[in-house]
């Protein structure tokens, strides 16, 4: 454990991403020490411009509300969502794609059939559909991103079922008697752990878009602030008031960027073989 | 300049090691020298250095690693020294290699044809495109594989083991070299393969006239081809002679334990415990069909074909013969790890054929396996302690009871208890092979199926683990059918063996009869396959 440390602090890039992501995490937990009032709430004269007045360092909206308030509670909504999200559909997905390629023929035919079904509509227009039959909450939201977003992990988790069951020590384990819910448990997944946590890591960033596009477009959870509620609510005024929208994009950008420097970092350090170049 | 002009001189030469491990360097003061036309046998176990003194020649040591000491010297000129450009120009031109593993030395993508031209047009010689092809051609004839003209056109995976080894020696013999460097080309080959390939290096050698350093941990092999034998053990050159004085009459007793080593193929005599059968085979037949596809025919093989045997309690069986001779999927028949076409696979008086997986299970306990590949057949992320309690305990023994075995099971496999805490990552390939063994006598089997279970071993280390077999089934009275395709081993440890040869059971019989006097044609090539056996020269 001490040497995947060691390789993944000597990412700088993976450092620097836990580092800004730590920094969101912070924010999102003491958002209501940092904001008591909540993010709805008229606060101030609308369309401050941030960085000029001390109250309100991120300035207003057009309703008046505070924009740095509505950063901190969409934090929140964003890192609630993206994780609950992600944790269903990499369960989906690990059990779809661990019985597929550990019983192989016909279960895995149907299974993958089945997850094709699901990847050939594209994601977000799935997603949209999902969450407007289950009317907006956060429930249906996180249903609606787990729903799109398990049959890549699927696959992935076939395709290491596939090689893994072939190797020596699942036959091994086979022979002394094992049953087969405790080699694909016991035997199979922990040796495919590595891929999936990298792929996860990963998800975690696309839900967080996800989510954004869909309070962008009016279906996020009406009780709940989010980034990408506030985008779509500046838009109207991107010429007037453009920091309104940069700044819950900037929001965006730097805890995906930071994810996904850190699921790079996690591959480096979980293969390292694939670091060396021409290495054996 | 005469035939005993010196080509390549190693004076001295020495390669640290690059993290502290439980030696400062890979080789120490290693000297050897090289004279034109003979065949210089490089012998060792793994790690004992031969491979780097041989990439250190070629100037492809592993990155990171340099040498500190000593000089290469090649027609009196120093290697060392050379830039990658000069280099690769000497590569494959003068000093040419062939490695262990046939496939992974050759692009899968490309055809052969192709490739063995490839090597001539990165030196550009010839400079004529139709000379390089002509001369491909002739290559393929000289490494006698049949029918050149349409076998060009071939994707290596169309081709066996044997026949790619032929190819990559081709590819190294395309520019004619002073020098060729053989990395145990034979290892991963068939007994038959193997002396054909041997024969091959030997004939080739004779009418080129080339050096060939030749690097094996077999003296079997040494016996075969070698002019002179030069014996490394971690990392330095203990002895060196000509083949005759090494072999009769060895100085060192690293070199001695190695000659002992060589499987001696003096048969078991003592006779076949009388009783019941523990096991009959009946018939019993398997075929492999690969699906068509696009432009591809539906591939049918006849892996087992209508093989009968029975097997008596505390009984050795040999089954031996080449790869694709269907001795392995006999046995993974036997285990139910696949299904099979035909035939009755009685243990102990009843069919275990028909059986479900789950109705199987509890029986498992009663038939266990060694398996071939001592690194991937452990589990990397258990301790060992979970890999021998997991089956007793699947089958209800107490975690504790399942404990104090492993830790007899330690003593029994010759490995220390403080192994148990740990990983098999730490252990070397002899090493993970017994506690492989100590796995399948956890359950404390009647039956114990051992597929290739030594043949990826060291020769030395194949030794070791084939007594600690032959220990443990004298001792335990556990029958046991060994699958091999070294006769000799099989002779030693079985009391009887059946030869197999295109999924059919072609003898069968004690090995003393066997070895002596054969009745198939294909046992009698068989034999004439062993290392050490052909009369060099």
């Amino acid at each position: 454990m001490s040497a995947f440390l060691r390789r993944f602090l000597r990412n700088r890039g993976a450092v620097a991403g836990f580092g800004i992501l730590m920094l969101v995490v912070v924010v999102a937990i003491f958002a209501p020490l940092l904001y008591p009032t909540s993010p709805w709430m008229m606060v101030g004269r609308p369309l401050l411009v941030p960085f000029s007045d001390g109250q309100f360092p991120f300035g207003t909206d057009m309703l008046g509300r505070d924009i740095g308030a509505g950063l901190a509670y969409g934090a929140r909504v964003s890192i609630l969502i993206s994780l609950t999200s992600t944790v269903v559909a990499v369960v989906i997905g690990v059990g779809i794609g661990a019985v597929a390629g550990y019983y192989g023929g016909v279960v895995d035919d149907f299974l993958m059939r089945v997850t094709e079904i699901f990847q050939t509509v594209p994601q977000l227009a799935m997603a949209v559909v999902l969450v407007a039959i289950f009317t907006p909450n956060i429930y249906s939201i996180v249903i609606a991103i787990s729903i799109v977003s398990w049959p890549p992990v699927a696959r992935l988790v076939r395709g290491e079922f596939l090689s893994l069951r072939e190797r020596e020590f699942i036959q091994a384990a086979t022979v002394i008697g094992l049953k087969p819910l405790r080699i694909i448990f016991g035997q199979i997944l922990p040796n495919a752990m590595s891929p999936i946590i990298v792929t996860a890591s990963l998800m975690v960033a696309t839900a967080i878009l996800t989510e954004s596009a869909l309070s962008f477009l009016g279906l996020g959870d009406r009780n709940m602030m989010s980034w990408g509620f506030m985008i779509g609510a500046a838009r109207t005024m991107l010429r007037e008031a453009p920091l309104m929208s940069i700044l819950p994009g900037c929001a965006i950008l730097l805890t995906v960027l930071s994810i996904n420097l850190i699921g790079e970092g996690l591959n480096d350090a979980l293969n390292p073989q694939l670091r060396k170049k021409g290495g054996h | 300049m005469t035939q005993t002009d010196t080509i390549l001189e190693i004076s001295g030469l020495g390669v640290p090691l690059p993290s502290v491990g439980d030696r400062s360097h890979a080789i120490t003061d290693v000297s050897l020298t090289l004279k034109r036309g003979e065949i210089l046998c490089v012998v060792g176990e793994s790690g004992s250095g031969k491979s780097i003194s041989a990439n250190t020649v070629m100037g492809l040591l592993p990155p990171g690693m340099s040498p500190d000491a000593g000089s290469v010297t090649f027609k009196g000129r120093s290697v060392l020294g050379l830039g990658e450009r000069e280099m690769e120009a000497l590569r494959g031109a003068d000093i040419s290699m062939i490695f262990q593993e046939p496939m992974s030395a050759l692009n899968p993508t490309m055809k052969v044809g192709q490739q063995i031209m490839e090597v001539m047009e990165e030196h550009n010689r010839p400079a004529d495109a139709t000379a390089r092809q002509k001369r491909m051609l002739e290559l393929l004839g000289v490494v006698g594989l049949p029918d050149p003209e349409s076998l060009q056109h071939v994707y290596p995976f169309r081709l066996s083991g044997g026949q790619r080894q032929r190819i990559v020696i081709a590819m190294a013999l395309a520019l004619e070299p002073s020098i060729l460097i053989a990395d145990e080309p034979t290892t991963a080959l068939d007994v038959t393969t193997q002396a054909q390939i041997l024969q091959l290096i030997r004939d080739i050698q004779a009418s080129m006239g080339m050096a060939v350093l030749f690097i094996t941990h077999d003296f079997g092999v040494v016996a075969d081809i070698a002019d002179r034998v030069a014996v490394m053990e971690k990392g330095r050159l203990v002895e060196m002679g000509t083949r005759d004085e090494v072999l009769d009459n060895p100085q060192h007793p690293y070199t001695r334990r190695l000659l002992a080593a060589v499987p001696h193929g003096r048969p078991r005599t003592d006779p076949v415990p009388k009783g019941a059968p523990i096991l009959k085979v009946e018939n019993l037949t398997k075929t492999y069909v690969t699906a068509g596809g696009f432009g591809r025919a539906r591939r049918v093989v006849h892996a087992v074909q209508d093989v009968s045997f029975s097997l008596a309690r505390g009984e050795t069986l040999g089954i031996v013969g080449e790869s694709g001779s269907g001795k392995s999927s006999i046995g993974k028949c036997l285990l139910k790890l696949q299904d099979i076409d035909g035939g009755r696979i009685l243990f102990d008086g009843s069919d275990i054929a028909p059986l479900s997986p789950s109705a199987f299970r509890p029986m498992r306990r009663r038939i266990q396996m060694i398996f071939q590949d001592p690194f991937a057949s452990l589990n990397p992320r258990h301790s060992i302690a979970r890999i021998l309690t997991e089956g007793p305990v699947a089958h209800g023994v107490p975690q504790s009871r399942a404990m104090d075995r492993a830790r007899e099971l330690m003593d029994l496999v010759q490995l220390d208890r403080s192994a148990l805490e740990r990983y098999p990552n730490e252990f070397s390939g002899g090493q993970r092979q017994r506690i492989g063994i100590a796995r399948a006598l956890a359950l404390d089997p009647e039956l114990i199926v051992a597929d290739e279970s030594v043949s990826a071993l060291d020769v030395s280390v194949q030794a070791q683990v084939l007594e600690l077999l032959d220990h443990i089934q004298r001792s335990t009275g556990v029958s046991m059918i060994f699958i091999t395709h070294d006769l000799r081993v099989a002779a030693q440890i079985c009391h009887n063996i059946g030869v197999m040869h295109q999924g059919r059971l072609v003898e069968y019989g004690p090995p003393a009869e066997i070895l002596v006097n054969p009745s198939q044609e294909y046992t009698r090539r068989l034999i004439a396959a062993i290392p050490g056996r052909a009369q060099p020269h």
